[in-house]
């Protein structure tokens, strides 16, 4: 058993540090990546379009 | 209702409500010596309440094709009701478990009113009767509306509805017949537990379905918090829970998980679902609800995406900070408590962008005592977020572990963040979806507004002192090396306490009444001749197609 835990805090200590910190960055720069902004300022402002009807 | 359905899905109803009703028949046959028998009664009239229903009205003429230009509300508005009837019903209970804790013999002498017994009634009729059919109710609005796309049909969304209401009756009146199996906020049985796993399902297959007829490309935030909500309840409920019963005919049944890694699978499933039922739903609530209602755009869409991730990729990992000095290695500690700390960064990302949106409309939280609901609700989140970090921390948990502290900290969440964002999204939601100009009393808001947060603070005040009076009542040690109190010394400590919560939940509950009256009242106004399908009817002129009947 002592192998599996071993292996177990080996794992969490380097795999799973570097992909949480890979997705973190993945993340910001999704969300801060220039060209995005037009289409999170349109997402942003959708929902307060004074309308309630499906669209065809 | 069924008027609305069309043909087949009368068909499709009857059908679910036969499969039901024999599913019923059979446990209460199978199970006769066991009190599942009730619950197989139970189950077997709800399915054959099913059938009548339609049955009734299967002749009347279907729905048409008109109903594809307007959204479907009607499922929302039967949410809306049944939460404000489990909030009034959920409060009450946890009213009287309170002075209990005050006078314990304020039981009826009989095993169901014990305080073993009605604290999980209470905690599940608010969490999940409340909670939950406020974020079914809300999600299947905000979800059409941010998709411009009805709901793909008008069945299943009353099948997870009603069937979500009959796992929430099925689990309070198990905890009262004294079937549970013990794990916090998992208490149901497996037969309750298969049910739920079979209605959530169809509760995510239609937000699937309903994205996948979306008009509007971008999938707008809040749907993303509402789906991680579906979705990982979904994940939580079926590992945790499972279990081999000991019969089909009997409700208990042994978990597959022994010892120190049951604990551990218990409190991730613990605090995922403060995680992702209490905090990422109502997110979701607040990302729409709170923009709509003040008229402006979430001050920082990037914010709410970083903290939408970063609330996914951590509070899956805080879950062992619940099991601080136990059995659970270690290392498995830390890192449940190193992650409960990071977790601080989205989640004041969130209550920082929920502020910074009023920023610059403070005169319409002055006047408008729904959006001060939900202020107070960011600003309740922010506080418990840094206070749940803070507590994660194991010299910190050394004191508050296994005190009122811990009481108080999940009622500042539960009381302060989660009801105060339904009551004011469902205070912003029923004009909209009974099409009336406002609420019927603005008063009636004011005042349980007030009484929510007086009752809030006094609740949270009381079982901070008492918490940590008790912490340190339990460590103090006399000269000698031994213990100075005796247990029954804290809890004499403890009473006067006791009674100040119970006054403050107390408040919260007739807050709660007014609530449900003045929403049942805005129900019952008389509607203009000309109903229109508009969202916002004060700015809108005429009537354009009838409202479906109701």
């Amino acid at each position: 058993m002592s192998v599996e835990h071993d292996f177990l805090v080996g794992f969490s200590k380097s795999f799973g540090l570097f992909y949480l910190l890979a997705l973190s960055a993945a993340v910001l720069v999704y969300a801060y990546w220039p060209s995005n902004k037009k289409r999170f300022d349109s997402a942003a402002q959708s929902i307060l379009r004074d309308e309630d009807k499906p669209w065809p | 209702m069924v008027a609305q359905l069309t043909r087949t899905e009368r068909q499709g109803a009857i059908l679910i409500g036969l499969v039901v009703a024999i599913c019923g028949f059979l446990l209460g046959v199978v199970g006769r010596d066991d009190p599942i028998a009730i619950h197989g009664a139970l189950i077997f009239a709800a399915g054959i309440l099913t059938i009548f229903l339609i049955g009734k009205d299967y002749y009347a003429p279907e729905p048409s094709d008109e109903r594809f230009a307007s959204y479907y509300d009607d499922p929302t508005k039967a949410g809306i009701v049944l939460a404000m009837v489990w909030v009034v019903f959920g409060l009450a209970v946890g009213d009287w478990a309170a002075w209990q804790l005050v006078n314990p013999n304020l039981t009826f002498g009989s095993g169901w009113s014990s305080f073993g017994r009605i604290r999980p009634v209470h905690t599940t009729a608010v969490i999940f009767g409340f909670g939950g059919n406020g974020l079914i109710a809300t999600s299947l609005y905000v979800l059409q509306r941010t998709s411009r796309a009805r709901l793909p049909d008008q069945l299943s969304p009353w099948f997870v509805l009603l069937g979500y209401n009959l796992f929430c009756v099925l689990a309070v009146t198990g905890y009262m017949m004294g079937i549970t199996q013990s794990k916090e906020y998992a208490e149901t049985e497996w037969y309750a537990d298969i049910w739920l796993v079979v209605v959530w399902v169809v509760y995510f297959l239609i937000y699937l379905r309903t994205l996948a007829r979306r008009k509007e490309p971008h999938i707008y935030v809040a749907n993303w918090y509402y789906m991680a909500f579906i979705l990982v309840v979904a994940m939580l409920h079926i590992v945790n829970n499972l279990a081999v019963p000991v019969s089909i005919g009997h409700a208990k049944s042994y978990t597959l998980y022994s010892g120190v890694q049951d604990a551990m699978i218990q409190w991730w499933y613990g605090h995922n679902a403060v995680a992702f039922f209490l905090t990422a739903g109502f997110l979701g609530m607040m990302y729409y609800f709170l923009p709509m209602r003040a008229g402006r755009p979430i001050f920082s869409y990037r914010l709410s995406i970083i903290s939408f991730w970063g609330i996914t990729f951590f509070y899956m990992w805080a879950g062992s900070h619940h099991l601080h000095y136990t059995a659970l290695p270690h290392w498995v500690q830390t890192l449940g408590m190193t992650f409960s700390l990071m977790l601080l960064i989205p989640s004041w990302a969130s209550a920082g962008n929920a502020l910074l949106t009023l920023n610059g409309a403070w005169d319409k939280v002055r006047d408008d005592a729904t959006l001060r609901f939900m202020m107070v609700a960011a600003v309740f989140y922010g506080l418990t977020t840094f206070e749940g970090s803070f507590m994660a921390i194991r010299a910190v948990n050394s004191l508050s572990h296994y005190t009122d502290w811990t009481v108080g900290h999940v009622h500042a969440g539960a009381l302060g963040w989660v009801a105060m964002i339904t009551f004011g999204s469902i205070y912003a939601l029923v004009p909209w979806v009974w099409k009336c100009k406002s609420m019927y009393s603005a008063k009636l808001v004011e005042a349980h507004f007030w009484l929510a947060v007086a009752g809030t603070l006094i609740y949270v005040f009381a079982m901070w002192n008492s918490g940590i009076i008790q912490g340190l009542m339990w460590r103090t040690y006399s000269e000698s090396g031994t213990l100075t109190y005796s247990f029954v010394d804290s809890l004499i400590a403890m009473h006067p306490y006791y009674v100040a919560r119970s006054i403050g939940g107390l408040l919260f509950l007739i807050g709660g009444c007014i609530g449900a009256y003045n929403i049942w009242m805005t129900i019952k106004l008389p509607k203009p001749i000309s109903e229109t399908t508009a969202d916002l009817p004060e700015k809108v002129t005429g009537g354009v197609s009838p409202q479906p009947a109701e």
